[in-house]
């Protein structure tokens, strides 16, 4: 048997393909369902309330996203990783009670209880990971058992230390100052006082975008979401990916923490059961698929921007705010209906 | 039985290593068996791949091919028996070992995530890579580059490596996937049914390829169930039923003919020309069969009835 040499092809362009225009590539982003929704919102409350597109109106729009978004950014790449957390919302609190509960006990400065805040946000994170990949329970289950744990330990340790359902006021410890500035300041811009977690959202969403576009990283998030046996069958390395998705979370968890305490100077224990819906809604609406191995960063950030103005927008129309929850529930509807669409394109031919 | 077994002993120690004088194959296995709870899969089985050589396993559907490979590949780790790479023994915990001394698998099921771009999926788990430290990114231009490259060479021609590969056809997956092992397959590469899914033209591509990878010096496992594609590309044949060896010869012992009865199994033949017999009717198939018992048993030397 002799081998016969392959006739090399130049890849000539494709008479199959038709040429695809711009326009036609953001239509095939996950989060232009989302794009269309946020600017038809927007319309809307800029008609129905005209203080709605005043620079410092908007700013606050931008705050309440804000305050969305960063947990969206770590809750989006979850579930692009085929996962779930519903333990984010309480585990913000425990971040910011250890941090205000450390420093007020050991009277350290509060950057000491900063830094374990982010230790034992890291090690929530870790541990449900570790818990997922060593059961192989769904995610579901087992971050539902973190909430319903964290959320006694947020109220119980509070009251067996401080004896009160809040943590103690530490505004005049050491570091407070610098760690407001950090976390809890404003910037002025042009005249409008806009918060500093509107930047470090910005900023999360990019590094977020540029760690699933462009790294290793990021592939291995799209593939174990969209299929982790064939992943891990052509080396990736399932386990370590999942768990440090967790942990990302965790981190976002963190900052939003350290926000909360520092913008006041006390955490209420009981505060944050609900929030992970908000989190993880953003992300739906912003075109992550619940199943995993599709979405994108930016689409979570622009289900907290529809969120934000929907929250505030109801405010500036002067509605009564119980309509709020219906507009919730009906763009996660529309979104969910719009994704579905789009992983049935993307999966059949 | 004209066909002359390997005798596994004479086998071991057909080829030593320079320095040691010791039987070393770039991958045996020996006695190699494997259980899934109580199901057992594999037992007994032996054999060898070497450089430059293509070994055959065929078998029924459930015979356990795929366990086989699983284990060689490291998604799956052996219960009995030896596993030795370059004559070291091994047990592989994760894909990854395997990959790292260069083996690489084209899966039956054919490990692509279908939300992800071809060139995505290319170099899944073994992306390229520029940059210092965590500031790493991947080298997106030159992977797709590649991808186009590599594939355009099988004869497929992708319309845009941007595509999500659950797009593409079932044979053109099966391209990626191949173009895929044999371009990061180093040392051995293993392919699960390859032509299960393809047309003519393509099993001949792939053939070829299996041809290509050996003359390049690779090891390579070819797993089949057509006698007919394995005959012309195989240098050693391992037959498996219900997870055990009923057969391991090398090329010069055995005769296309030799290898389809050994694979058709004469007396099941038989028994079908049997049933259909008394199923009456369909005269011509049952000439057709009974036909075939007689080409088996001449060629094994049995008589089946
Ligand atoms: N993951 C598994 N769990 C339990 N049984 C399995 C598993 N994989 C394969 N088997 C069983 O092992 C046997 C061999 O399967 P397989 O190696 O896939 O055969 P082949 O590839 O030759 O068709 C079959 O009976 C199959 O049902
Ligand atoms: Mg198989």
């Amino acid at each position: 048997m002799t081998i016969t040499q392959t006739q090399t092809k130049t890849a000539a362009p494709d008479e199959r393909v038709a040429k695809r225009s711009p326009f036609q590539k953001l239509l095939g982003r996950p989060e232009v369902g989302a794009l269309v929704g946020a600017i038809v919102l927007f319309i809307f409350f800029a008609v129905v309330s005209p203080t709605f597109t005043q620079p410092n109106a908007f700013a606050t729009v931008l705050y309440g996203s804000s305050t969305i978004g960063i947990m969206a950014v770590g809750v989006s790449l979850l579930m692009i990783g085929g996962e779930f957390d519903l333990s984010t919302g309480v585990a913000v609190i425990s971040s910011a009670l250890t941090a205000s509960m450390f420093s007020w006990y050991f009277s350290t400065n509060v950057w000491v209880g900063v830094g374990l805040a982010l230790l034992v946000s890291l090690g929530i994170g870790f541990i449900n990971g570790w818990i997922l990949m060593k059961t192989k329970l769904p995610s579901f289950i087992v971050t539902l058992a973190t909430f319903l744990m964290l959320t006694g330990l947020n109220l119980g340790l509070t009251r067996l230390i401080g004896g009160s359902v809040s943590s103690p006021s530490i505004s005049n410890m050491d570091g407070f100052a610098s760690a407001r500035a950090v976390f809890a300041s404003s910037v002025s811009l042009g005249g409008v006082e806009v918060k500093i977690t509107v930047f470090i959202w910005f900023a999360l969403v990019a590094v977020a975008t540029w760690v699933l576009m462009r790294t290793r990283v990021g592939n291995w998030i799209f593939a174990v979401g969209g299929d982790a046996n064939a992943a891990r069958a052509v080396g990736v390395p399932v386990k370590a990916t999942k768990i440090g998705l967790f942990m990302a979370v965790g981190f976002c968890g963190w900052i939003l923490g350290m926000h909360n305490l520092f913008a006041f100077d006390t955490v209420q224990s009981g505060e944050g059961v609900g929030n992970e819906f908000l989190y993880i809604i953003a992300a739906v609406i912003g075109g992550c698929l619940l199943t995993g191995g599709y979405g994108s960063a930016v689409g979570g950030a622009i289900g907290a921007f529809i969120f934000g103005m929907a929250n505030k927008g109801i405010v500036y129309a002067q509605w009564n705010p119980d309509w709020f929850k219906f507009f919730l529930g009906l763009m996660l509807l529309l979104a969910t209906i719009v994704n579905l669409i789009v992983k049935r394109r993307a999966e059949l031919k | 039985m004209n066909a002359k077994q390997i005798d596994q002993q004479t086998l071991l120690q057909n080829e030593t290593d320079p320095l040691t004088h010791t039987p070393v194959h770039l991958l045996s296995l020996d006695k190699v068996g494997k259980h899934y709870g109580n199901i057992v899969a594999l037992t007994d089985v032996t054999m060898a791949v070497d450089n430059g050589r293509v070994t055959c396993v065929l078998g029924d559907n459930g015979a356990g091919k795929s366990t086989l490979i699983k284990i060689i590949a490291g998604l799956h780790q052996h219960d009995e028996g030896v596993l030795k790479v370059m004559g070291e023994d091994r047990k592989f915990t994760s894909p990854r070992d395997a990959l790292d001394v260069g083996i690489a698998t084209v899966y039956q099921d054919l490990a692509v995530v279908p939300l992800m771009p071809i060139w995505r999926n290319f170099f899944l788990g073994s992306e390229l890579t520029s940059g210092f430290g965590p500031f790493k990114s991947m080298d997106v231009e030159k992977m797709k580059d590649i991808t186009k490259h590599e594939l355009a060479e099988m004869g497929i021609d992708l319309r845009d490596v941007e595509q999500p590969i659950g797009q593409l056809s079932g044979g053109e997956r099966q391209c990626v996937a191949i173009a895929r092992a044999v371009y990061f397959g180093a040392k051995v590469l293993i392919l699960d049914e390859p032509t299960a899914a393809l047309g003519v033209k393509q099993s001949g591509v792939v053939l070829r390829y299996i041809l290509q990878a050996r003359d390049r010096g690779l090891g390579v496992i070819f797993i089949t169930h057509n006698p007919h594609h394995a005959f012309p590309v195989g240098d050693r044949f391992l037959l498996l039923k219900r997870g055990k060896s009923i057969g391991y010869y090398e090329k010069k012992d055995i005769t296309l003919d030799e290898l389809t009865a050994q694979m058709a199994g004469g007396a099941e033949l038989a028994e079908l020309a049997h049933e259909l017999e008394q199923l009456g009717g369909h005269g011509d198939v049952v000439k057709e069969v009974k036909g075939e018992v007689a080409e088996v048993a001449q060629t094994t030397g049995k008589a089946y009835s």
